[in-house]
C-alpha cells in the first residue's frame, strides 16, 4: 500500500551557468549566487529560509559557515556529506524535516571550482593512510576511473554486456547535451575537441582510459554549482513556480565485502524504499536522472532501480531507448546532457534534482511532453567499491 | 632525479598495523572471529559479525582468483604513471578475503576474470607489498 505524501515540494531551482569560472569566483560565491537565484525563482527571500543542507563543499564546519555567509539563522542544520549523492540525501531529509514541522523552507546549495583548480579527480592518486581501508589499498594505484572500470569488467563477464551497449549511455546523453545551450558552451569552455552528437562507433573507438572504460564514457571535470529550494505545501501554494513534489526517498550504503557482488549498487536497497513510499513503479516514470559519472554507473543503476532485471541492462538500452524523443520506450535519461556532456564539478547530485524539476515544470531543453513522474538517483563515492545511494521520486502537481 | 616510488602504507595505522608488520615476513594475514566465525578483512579491532568478538589471526596461502580488474592507462601519480599500463584487480583469496592489488604481467591482455593468481612480494625497508601473478 502506498504511503505517498505530498508534504514537501521543490519550489525553486538554479544551475550556475558557467562551467569555467577562471578562478574569478569561489565555491562559496557560487553557492550564494545559486541560492539567491533559486529563492528568486520561487518568489522567496533569504529571510524565509529556516533550514540549510550542506555537503561541506565550500568550507569546514559548513553548518556554521554557510549560515553566517548567507546571513540566515536556520532552525535545522544538516551537513550530511556522502559524496555526489549528498543532495538526494538532503532532499530526503528536507522532506522529513518539513513534514515533521521543524522547517518550512529548506535550502540546498553546491559550488565547486574543480576545473579551475585543475583537480585530477578521475585519474589522480588516492591519499595514503587516511582510513584503514586506504592504508590497505592505496599501494595498488587504483584510479577513480579504474574503480568504475572494475564494475564494468565484472558486469561484462557475468552478463555478456558489451562496449557498444555501454556506449548507448554516452550517445543518448550527448544528444541531449547538444540541445542544451549551457552544455554546448560547457564543452566549448572545457575545450572538448569534437562538439557534436556522437555515435556508438565514436564512443567505442575513443581512447581507453582504464579498460574497459573509454574517454567518451567518462564525465567531464567542470566548475559549477546549483541550488534547490524545498518548501512546505503552505509555502509552495504561494510560490511563483509549479510545485514538484517529493513523493518518495531511499538511502543506502555499500562497501567492499569479502565475496560481494560489485555488479549490484546500493540502489538495490534505496530504490525499493523510495518506490514503495511513492507508490509508483519504475515503468510509470517519464524521466530518469541518474548520476552518470561513467557509462557503467547508469547501466548498473537502471537495473538496480528496477527498469529491467539485473544483467539485462545492456540489451535494454540498445537502439537509442534512453533518448528524450522515445517516451513510449521508457524514461528519458539525463535530459540536460548529464555529467558526461554538461556539468560535473565533482558532486553532481544537485543537478539531478534540478533537471528532474525542470522536466516536471515543462522547462527542459529536451522536454518530454507531459512529463509527470521522475526519479533522481545519486551515487556518491565509487561504484566499484564504497558508495552511497540516494533515490528521490518526484511528481508534478 | 630519483625514480618515483610506490606510495607505501604506514605502520602507524591502528587497524592495519599487524597486517603490514606480518608482510615483513612475507605472510598474508587475515582475521576470523573465534566466537561467530565471521571473516574480517580489512583488519579491524572489532568483529563486524558479533559484539562478543574474539578475532584471531590466520595466514592465507597466497593463492586466489581475479574477481575483476582494470588496466590503468592514465594516472597522475608519478610512480603509477611510470608503470602504466598496469593491472589493478580485486583478488579473492582462497580463504575468503578480497584484496586489492596489482597483477603483474608483461602484457595486460594476459589477465582475465576468474584467473588463478599467486602472491609474490615486493620488498621495502619496513614491510613487503603483496603483488600477484598468474599461476603458471
Amino acid at each position: 500500500m502506498s504511503t505517498q505524501t505530498r508534504d514537501a515540494a521543490i519550489v525553486g531551482i538554479h544551475e550556475y551557468p558557467s562551467r569555467d569560472v577562471e578562478k574569478l569566483v569561489s565555491p562559496l560565491q557560487i553557492k550564494a549566487a545559486c541560492a539567491a537565484a533559486a529563492l528568486k525563482d520561487a518568489g522567496l527571500n533569504w529571510s524565509d529560509v529556516d533550514a540549510i543542507y550542506d555537503a561541506s563543499d565550500g568550507s569546514a564546519m559548513s553548518g556554521l559557515t554557510i549560515a553566517e555567509y548567507f546571513g540566515i539563522k536556520p532552525r535545522v542544520i544538516d551537513t550530511t556529506a556522502v559524496g555526489g549523492s549528498s543532495y538526494e540525501f538532503h532532499a530526503a531529509h528536507a522532506k522529513r524535516d518539513i513534514a515533521a514541522g521543524r522547517a518550512k523552507v529548506a535550502l540546498l546549495t553546491y559550488g565547486s571550482t574543480a576545473h579551475s583548480n585543475a583537480m585530477a579527480i578521475g585519474v589522480g592518486g588516492r591519499g595514503m593512510g587516511t582510513t584503514p581501508a586506504d592504508n590497505m589499498e592505496s599501494f595498488a594505484g587504483m584510479t577513480l576511473v579504474a574503480n568504475y572500470a572494475m564494475a564494468a569488467r565484472r558486469h561484462m563477464h557475468e552478463y555478456g554486456t558489451t562496449a557498444e551497449q555501454l556506449a548507448e549511455i554516452s550517445v543518448a546523453t550527448r544528444m541531449h547535451a547538444m540541445r542544451n545551450p549551457e552544455a554546448v558552451q560547457a564543452m566549448k569552455d572545457l575545450e572538448f575537441l569534437d562538439i557534436r552528437e556522437t555515435t556508438i562507433s565514436d564512443v567505442v573507438n575513443s581512447r581507453m582510459i582504464a579498460d574497459p572504460l573509454r574517454l567518451l564514457e567518462c564525465c567531464m571535470i567542470s566548475d559549477g554549482g546549483g541550488a534547490v529550494v524545498i518548501a512546505s505545501p503552505e509555502v509552495a501554494r504561494n510560490c511563483r513556480t509549479k510545485p514538484v513534489w517529493i513523493i518518495g526517498s531511499g538511502e543506502a550504503t555499500k562497501y567492499p565485502e569479502n565475496g560481494g557482488d560489485i555488479t549490484r549498487s546500493a540502489a538495490i536497497m534505496s530504490a525499493p524504499q523510495a518506490f514503495g513510499e511513492a507508490g509508483v513503479r519504475p515503468d510509470e516514470l517519464d524521466i530518469a536522472m541518474i548520476y552518470d559519472s561513467f557509462s557503467i554507473t547508469v547501466l548498473t543503476i537502471l537495473e538496480d532501480l528496477g527498469f529491467c532485471a539485473k544483467g539485462e541492462g545492456g540489451p535494454w538500452v540498445e537502439g537509442g531507448r534512453l533518448r528524450f524523443d522515445r517516451p513510449a520506450d521508457g524514461p528519458a535519461l539525463n535530459t540536460d546532457g548529464g555529467g558526461l556532456s554538461s556539468n560535473h564539478p565533482g558532486m553532481r547530485g544537485i543537478f539531478l534534482l534540478i533537471e528532474a524539476a525542470r522536466q516536471l515544470r515543462g522547462e527542459s531543453t529536451s522536454q518530454v511532453p507531459g512529463a509527470a513522474l521522475a526519479v533522481a538517483h545519486g551515487n556518491g563515492g565509487m561504484l566499484g567499491s564504497r558508495h552511497t545511494a540516494g533515490t528521490i521520486i518526484l511528481a508534478r502537481d | 632525479m630519483a625514480d618515483p616510488q610506490r606510495p607505501l602504507p604506514t605502520l602507524n595505522e591502528h587497524d592495519s598495523h599487524a597486517f603490514w608488520q606480518a608482510t615483513k615476513n612475507k605472510e598474508l594475514k587475515f582475521q576470523r572471529c573465534a566466537n561467530c566465525q565471521t571473516l574480517v578483512f580489512f583488519p579491524r579491532s572489532h568483529c563486524t559479525g558479533c559484539t562478543d568478538g574474539d578475532l584471531t589471526w590466520h595466514t592465507a596461502s597466497g593463492l586466489g582468483t581475479v574477481y575483476s580488474y582494470s588496466v590503468v592507462r592514465q594516472s597522475y601519480h608519478p610512480f603509477f604513471r611510470s608503470k602504466a599500463p598496469y593491472v589493478v584487480a580485486w583478488i579473492d583469496l582462497d580463504e575468503g578475503p578480497r584484496l586489492l592489488s596489482n597483477v603483474e604481467v608483461s602484457d595486460p591482455a594476459e589477465v582475465s576474470v576468474g584467473q588463478r593468481v599467486q602472491v609474490h612480494w615486493e620488498e621495502h625497508d619496513e614491510l613487503c607489498i603483496p603483488l600477484f601473478a598468474p599461476v603458471r
